[in-house]
């Protein structure tokens, strides 16, 4: 259970707009473990979402070195990038990003068109999913007919469907009233128990609450919790 | 990434928008049936006067007076040149073993006069060969003979028009017209023939070769008729003739010698120019459609920017967004390019239904280019809006609200 997922070394992040430049992160530090469940929090603007980003592969570093599961990923092209996206990295959003045409097992098999699944590999696969998150009788509902923490569910059957080595959610409950904010919160809690990594960003504390550990990012630096 | 799916996302994303859809495909469809029209139009009419040549006879050959260029049409007159005359057909005639007829033609126009009724039409003085060489037939009375033309007798074949202005209904067999200063008794009906290339061939009246020569008061022809025997011996014919006329003409080759396919090439390398000027008028209305088609896909990049962050978040390469996108335009561009052809064809195919002097022939290979031009141009018109979805930024494509 030792195995080092993630390991960030002096990430920084620096936006140039124009003549001036804002750096976001200045040198962050982490390292998580396999199994791991980490909240990551912070006022707003403190450069938590932009950590996940660079996490999830989806924005690079301006500078500093990100090792995932052993591989260096700073300096792999979009392609490379989009492939680790898809075969290692589960994404929960705030605002669920459902596609708002397909219905829900269409939205959960989305990843595994692009790993080159076949057709009804896929579909068993989504299924499964769904059943995981209890919503297998709402398989061929679109998300127009789910309520949001339904959504965010099946946000999370998308999330799980490449078993990624870790899964990352953006204020998973942002959108959702506590009930169901609560409800996805279990869900992830036992994905954990199960043995899925789990970083979640977040700024409530009843939210951070079901992590692990806690780290606290404030105006790009690391306060608390990161090593 | 799967085809297949690729194609699904793709009709899924056009089924949601269809008004719009079928509006940018319209585009397509109007180029792509004008195309076809078009060429059907332009293939019609060369069907059409390849069809108009033969029933004028085959293996004809045209010996007009004067050394004119081989892409040249015939001349009326002849200035100083020699001119052909009565002889010249007669000897071709009996010194070439390829030649079954050779007409002296001589034509001119004069009033013609029956009673109170006249008219201003053609007179042409030919022989009773020319009758058989160019698939006339006489249809009332009898045609000329060798008497007729020998002994200059005043006789004529009336073409039905004139026999309709100058008799109406009644029989003009054996009745006498004025043609000119001269009395002519009506030998025969011609049958009727219609309009040919523009010319109304029944607008016409037959008289001797030697008649008409004292009638227009010439020995000048306006050319020599002359049928092959058969269609494989016209070239040796046409050498025949040329030896034959430049041995009295003293060595002269001052005549032409015009072979009806030269006269058929022509022809059509007018209507082949014709065609192609038309198909690429219709080919621009093709390329606007395309501008539609890349300007509606511009719209929908736009309006997708979140589907396409979210897809690319899940692991999507730019690759696979591109051609997600492009599959989309050729989509578009294809169905489009399908109903154009189906529109085209039927409406080439209706045409000869409603507008009967429109001569129509649906050019198969105008359908396959069309088809085919209209998918490259959704190819073409697809690339830059797909290119533009590739490169989206993930991150900012998720923001899009």
């Amino acid at each position: 259970m030792d195995e080092e997922i993630i390991k960030l070394v002096n990430i920084r992040k620096i936006y140039f707009l124009g003549k001036v430049s804002i750096e976001v992160l200045k040198g962050i530090d982490l390292t998580v473990k396999k199994g791991e469940f980490v909240a990551i929090m912070g006022p707003s603007g403190s450069g938590k979402s932009t950590l996940l980003n660079i996490i999830g592969c989806l924005d690079r570093p301006t500078e500093g070195r990100y090792i995932l599961e052993g591989v260096e990923v700073t300096e792999r092209d979009d392609r490379e990038l989009a492939e680790i996206r898809n075969r290692k990295i589960g994404f929960v959003f705030q605002s669920f990003n459902l596609l708002p045409r397909m219905p829900a097992w269409k939205n959960v098999e989305l990843p595994l068109i692009y790993t080159g699944v076949n057709a009804r590999e896929r579909k068993d696969l989504a299924m499964k999913m769904l059943e995981k998150v209890g919503l297998l009788e709402r398989a061929e509902h679109r998300p127009s007919e789910l309520s949001g923490g339904e959504q965010q569910r099946v946000a999370i059957a998308r999330a799980l469907i490449n078993t990624p080595s870790v899964i990352l959610a953006d204020e998973p409950t942002g959108n959702l009233d506590s009930r169901s904010g609560h409800e996805v919160m279990e869900i992830f809690k036992s994905l954990n128990k199960e043995g899925a990594t789990i970083i979640l960003v977040t700024h409530e504390r009843d939210v951070a609450k079901y992590a692990e550990r806690v780290v606290t990012i404030k105006d790009g630096i690391c306060q608390d919790g990161c090593f | 990434m799967d085809v297949f799916e690729t194609i699904l996302i793709s009709f899924d994303a056009l089924k949601t928008n269809k008004m719009r859809s079928a509006l940018t495909m319209l585009g397509i469809i109007i180029g792509v049936s004008a195309v076809i029209l078009l060429v059907s139009i332009g293939e019609g009419a060369r069907q059409y006067i390849k069809r108009e040549f033969g029933s004028l006879g085959t293996n004809i050959l045209i010996v007009v007076p004067g050394k004119t260029a081989k892409e040249g049409g015939m001349h009326m007159g002849t200035s100083a040149v020699r001119k052909l005359v009565y002889d010249d057909a007669l000897l071709i005639k009996r010194r070439s073993a390829h030649i079954k007829y050779a007409v002296p033609v001589i034509v001119g126009t004069s009033w013609v006069k029956y009673r109170g009724q006249s008219r201003d039409t053609y007179i042409v003085g030919v022989t009773e060969e020319y009758f058989p060489a160019r698939n006339l037939r006489v249809e009332l009375g009898r045609s000329l003979n060798t008497d007729d033309v020998q002994m200059r007798r005043r006789v004529c074949i009336l073409g039905r028009t004139v026999k309709r202005d100058l008799f109406g209904d009644r029989n003009p067999l054996g009745a006498f017209i004025k043609i000119g200063d001269g009395r002519y008794r009506v030998i025969g009906i011609m049958k009727k023939k219609g309009v040919t290339l523009g010319y109304d061939l029944d607008d016409v009246v037959f008289i001797p070769t030697t008649a008409a020569s004292e009638l227009f008061d010439t020995d000048a022809l306006f050319n020599i008729t002359v049928k092959a025997r058969s269609a494989e011996v016209v070239e040796e014919a046409k050498r025949d003739i040329k030896n034959i006329l430049r041995k009295r003409h003293a060595g002269r080759e001052d005549f032409t010698v015009l072979s009806q396919d030269e006269m058929l090439d022509v022809m059509g390398k007018v209507l082949s120019i014709m065609t192609a000027v038309l198909a690429g008028i219709a080919a621009i209305s093709l390329v606007v459609g395309g501008i539609g088609i890349m300007n509606i896909m511009l719209v929908s990049v736009r309006e997708r920017t979140k589907e396409i962050g979210i897809r690319k978040a899940v692991g999507a390469k730019n690759r696979d967004i591109l051609f997600q996108f492009l599959t989309e335009s050729t989509i578009l561009s294809l169905t489009g390019g399908g109903i154009g052809v189906t529109a085209g064809v039927t409406i080439a195919m209706l045409i000869p239904r409603f507008i009967s002097f429109l001569p129509v022939e649906v050019a198969w290979w105008s359908v396959i280019v069309a088809f085919v031009f209209s998918g490259m141009v959704g190819i073409f018109f697809g690339v830059y809006p797909a290119r533009k979805a590739a490169l989206y930024d993930p991150i900012v494509a998720l923001r899009y609200e």
